[in-house]
């Protein structure tokens, strides 16, 4: 199916009717463990008028459903639930037009319940399900979309369970899970240095090893396929030993001084009108964040078959329509020779190891036609081999007055490129692609432009009214490692070096920090956010020995949705989070239950960001092989988090999944130097930073 | 890989009789010998604890357990609290009710060590049940609805 844009989109792309009543209805979002299936099926099931039970929803398959591009950047409500929303607003109009001629009734007379067509508030024997059967509906949904007011929807809003749940929690619904008949098990064999050469091997010994049936190179792409996965596994350790790689070579220093030290061109994001205006008082934050690691729990996979020159994959993708274009690329076939089936997999949290593991299975599946081919990567491929949480450096200064308002703000952003996904910068972007005897490498990054809410720019701009403003981006393409989007992309360090800023001036100028952003915000919602989670924080704003709070605040691209943050510390031995509240207003709430998990789930992950996380290097490689050396937030280590969200019911939705990170990386931040008086704004902030800083 | 040999487990109250090179370790032998595909693959090295299961009422991590260690021994695992469309154990439907999950990928091996921990503590506080859980990883964040639904289901129990 090709890609429906804008005014081109059909009814028929989202929503079909069957005989027997059956409703299918089609999204391009795929389920990553946010919830939003669940939402997007109570937003169709207003739209027309059914049970939610009453509708088969399906996720994206290059198949069957519209491309509706990557499900990121919390946009699964915001744009394709409301893509959804008008396109099954558009079924019922054309259903409701066919029953007033049938009925011979006005169509201002009619209504659906539960399916059936009412006039007049009593049934009339006809029902949307059988009437849809017989409508055309390759009509263009711009001319009939007319959704519901907010009072006549009867799902959106209510925090309805995953639909999802209890297979994922009890069943086997992951693309791992998958058994087809004569299935083959899949291992790669790689380097830990991208880019790295493979120099020796031996295949007849691996041909040899327990269990397996195909060994596959080209170039310096290698795999394996085995009967058993615990043969594949072993042969894969097998063969990591008996393999020589030349590896590229590693900067001297960590990635994160070539960052800072770059000097590469500049990118004006934000241009100043007139001069810096000169002020009373100056001050300057730069916060940091190191290569870290998306951490999916279950390592990427994939599942491929050709049958007849044809290829068929499962694949956990977040753009499965761009992973087809890759694949073809890679392959050498046409696109429509493929078909990506949406498969669970672990959560993903950005661009990880998903694409590529689907790509290594197709490639390994070739060699062994009509054989379904699983590949499962190891621990240490993932955090190896996956694309990298982009190193970061975010200075922020700015001017403030005699009386305490702030007249400039200068922010420049040093890092590494993000989004590099399948299909961005014309090139297939998968990492197997890059192997291969005839390469195709990866383009040379130019991150994300404005339109889609900016890369590592992402809120670089404060969103604050500040009269004189001038941002800078710097984007450094001279490290050996590959990056890729991560949750929030650049805005958390940018809100990190921002709020730290404002808490540094609110600290040093003798003002409330809720005050002093009061004071720089027009927008009301904004003002809202903060005074909510003052109030809902007040009994753990404690500042004692070693005990201290702080606040954040930020509008995620500066035009989604709002969070305000208080997080409590004790800093002791380590720094412990012991409270946090948080005040969110992304508009119109579908799943206010969904919502609150996600956002508690993203207070906690950014927790684990802001305290301990960080990937090793030696050289080219990626030495953080096993979660030993990666630790992230234990459940000992979880604080109490109350989370409030301020519904606006009549406004559009605005996201929720990435509003908080910045948030909280920087609450963090300020209720350290709150406590100890020690202001730590390089990720994470360990003991070492924090003793440093003290003295 | 050593030659195959003949071993006993009991899994889920139900007798296998199985032919595995004694070092398969215990999670290969449940998800491709036996079928109980509920049990992930997380990180094979014992670190994560999405392979949990129990053995002898011990939570174990099942990527690193060889398995003629569980030879003869009593096995659990998470289909033991199903099935999906209508749980038996109070640890899956509060899990459910609370809905403490996203991914749910380590859902299973957390609903493991929560259950070893109610079968030998039924009445366990906040404190423990953290402190069984460290063994097992979430990315998600989903620890506090988590920790609710235990709580929960305990209580559940000893009422």
């Amino acid at each position: 199916m090709t890609a429906p844009e804008g005014s081109d989109q059909l009814v028929s792309d989202w929503v079909r009717f069957d005989s027997d009543r059956v409703v299918t209805v089609f999204t391009g979002r795929v389920e990553l463990g946010q919830g939003n299936l669940t939402a997007l099926l109570q937003m169709a099931a207003d739209e027309l008028c059914l049970d939610p039970e009453d509708i088969t929803l399906v996720p994206a398959d290059t198949a069957r459903t519209p491309d509706e591009g990557y499900t990121a950047g919390s946009m699964s409500i915001s744009v394709g639930g409301m893509a959804l929303r008008r396109a099954t607003s558009a079924a019922r109009v054309l259903v409701l037009a066919e029953a007033a001629r049938r009925l011979n009734a006005a169509v201002t007379a009619l209504s659906v319940n539960a399916g059936t067509i009412m006039k007049s508030g009593e049934a009339t024997g006809e029902d949307l399900r059988v009437i849809g059967c017989d409508l055309e509906l390759d009509i263009p949904v711009a001319d009939h979309a007319d959704p519901l007011p907010r009072e006549a929807r009867k799902f959106s809003g209510t925090s309805a369970p995953r639909i999802d749940m209890a297979a994922r929690v009890l069943g086997t619904p992951f693309v791992h899970d998958l058994r087809p008949e004569g299935v083959l098990h899949g291992r790669m064999v790689r380097s830990s240095a991208l880019g790295a050469t493979l120099k020796s091997v031996d295949l007849d010994g691996l041909r040899a090893r327990p269990g397996v049936v195909e060994v596959v190179r080209d170039g310096s792409f290698l795999g394996l396929l085995a009967m058993t996965s615990w043969q594949a596994v072993r042969a894969q350790e097998w063969a990591q030993r008996n393999t020589e790689w030349g590896a590229p070579p590693g900067p001297d220093v960590t990635p994160l001084e070539v960052v800072q030290q770059a000097d590469g061109p500049v990118q004006d994001i934000h241009t100043r009108d007139g001069e810096r205006p000169a002020t009373a008082k100056s001050f300057e934050v730069t916060a940091t964040r190191p290569f870290i690691s998306h951490g999916s729990i279950g390592p990427s996979a994939g599942l491929a078959i050709w049958e007849d020159d044809r290829l068929s994959v499962k694949s956990h993708s977040q753009g499965v329509f761009q992973l087809r274009g890759a694949m073809a690329t890679v392959l050498g076939i046409d696109a429509d020779k493929i078909t990506i089936t949406h498969t669970p997999g672990a959560g993903c949290y950005g661009h990880n190891g998903a694409d590529d593991a689907a790509m290594d299975a197709a490639i390994l599946a070739r060699h062994v036609p009509g054989r379904p081919v699983l590949v499962v990567w190891s621990r240490a491929e993932e955090f190896c081999n996956a694309p990298l949480g982009p190193v970061m450096a975010t200075k922020a200064s700015a001017g403030v007055d005699d009386f305490g308002r702030i007249q400039s703000v200068d922010v420049s952003v040093n890092s590494v490129p993000h989004a590099n996904r399948p299909g961005t910068h014309g090139a297939p972007n998968v990492l197997a692609g890059t192997q291969l005897a005839t390469p195709i490498p990866f383009p040379v990054s130019q991150d994300l432009g404005p339109e889609r809410g900016g890369g590592a720019d992402r809120n670089s701009v404060p969103y604050y009214s500040i009269p004189s403003v001038a941002v800078t981006k710097r984007l450094v393409h001279d490290l050996p490692y590959r990056s890729s989007s991560l949750r929030g992309l650049g805005a958390t360090v940018n809100v990190v070096a921002i709020e730290a800023l404002m808490d540094q001036i609110a600290c040093e100028t003798g003002q409330d920090p809720a005050e002093l952003r009061l004071a720089h915000l027009n927008d009301t919602r904004a003002q809202d956010v903060i005074r909510a989670v003052m109030e809902m924080s007040e009994n753990h704003r404690v500042t004692d020995e070693g005990t201290g709070w702080g606040l954040a605040f930020a509008r995620y691209k500066n035009s989604a949705g709002y969070a305000a943050i208080v997080a409590s510390v004790l800093v002791d031995e380590e720094v412990r989070v012991t409270k946090v509240s948080a005040a969110i207003d992304a508009g119109e709430v579908i799943n206010p239950d969904g919502a609150i998990n996600q956002t508690e789930g993203g207070i906690i992950q950014s927790i684990s960001w802001a305290l301990k996380e960080q990937l090793n290097f030696e050289g080219a490689n990626v030495a953080t092989e096993t979660w030993l050396d990666y630790p992230i937030l234990t459940f000992s280590e979880v604080p109490d988090i109350a989370v409030q969200l301020i519904e606006r019911p009549d406004d559009p939705p605005l996201g929720c999944a990435e509003a908080v990170q910045g948030p909280v990386v920087a609450a963090v931040s300020s209720a350290i130097h709150n406590a100890v008086g020690a202001r730590v704004t390089d990720m994470p902030f360990t003991r070492d930073k924090i003793i440093t800083a003290m003295m | 890989m050593a030659e195959s040999r003949h071993i006993e487990l009991s899994v889920n109250g139900e007798r296998h009789h199985i032919d595995a090179s004694p070092e398969t370790p215990l999670l290969y032998v449940l998800r491709d010998q036996l079928g109980l595909l509920g049990t992930r693959f997380g990180c094979g090295q014992g670190t994560c604890g999405a392979c949990m299961v129990i053995v002898d009422g011990k939570a174990v991590t099942s990527c690193d357990m060889a398995v003629e260690a569980a030879d003869g021994c009593r096995v659990e695992t998470v289909e033991s609290l199903g099935p999906e469309s209508e749980p038996k154990h109070r640890l899956a439907r509060a899990v459910l009710d609370e809905q403490a999950a996203q991914c749910s990928y380590c859902l299973p091996g957390i609903l493991m060590s929560a259950k070893a921990l109610l079968d030998e503590n039924p009445a366990p506080t906040e404190a423990d049940i953290r402190a069984a859980l460290n063994g097992n990883l979430c990315r998600c964040g989903s620890h506090v609805r988590i920790l609710r639904a235990i709580v929960v289901a305990a209580a559940e129990g000893t009422t």
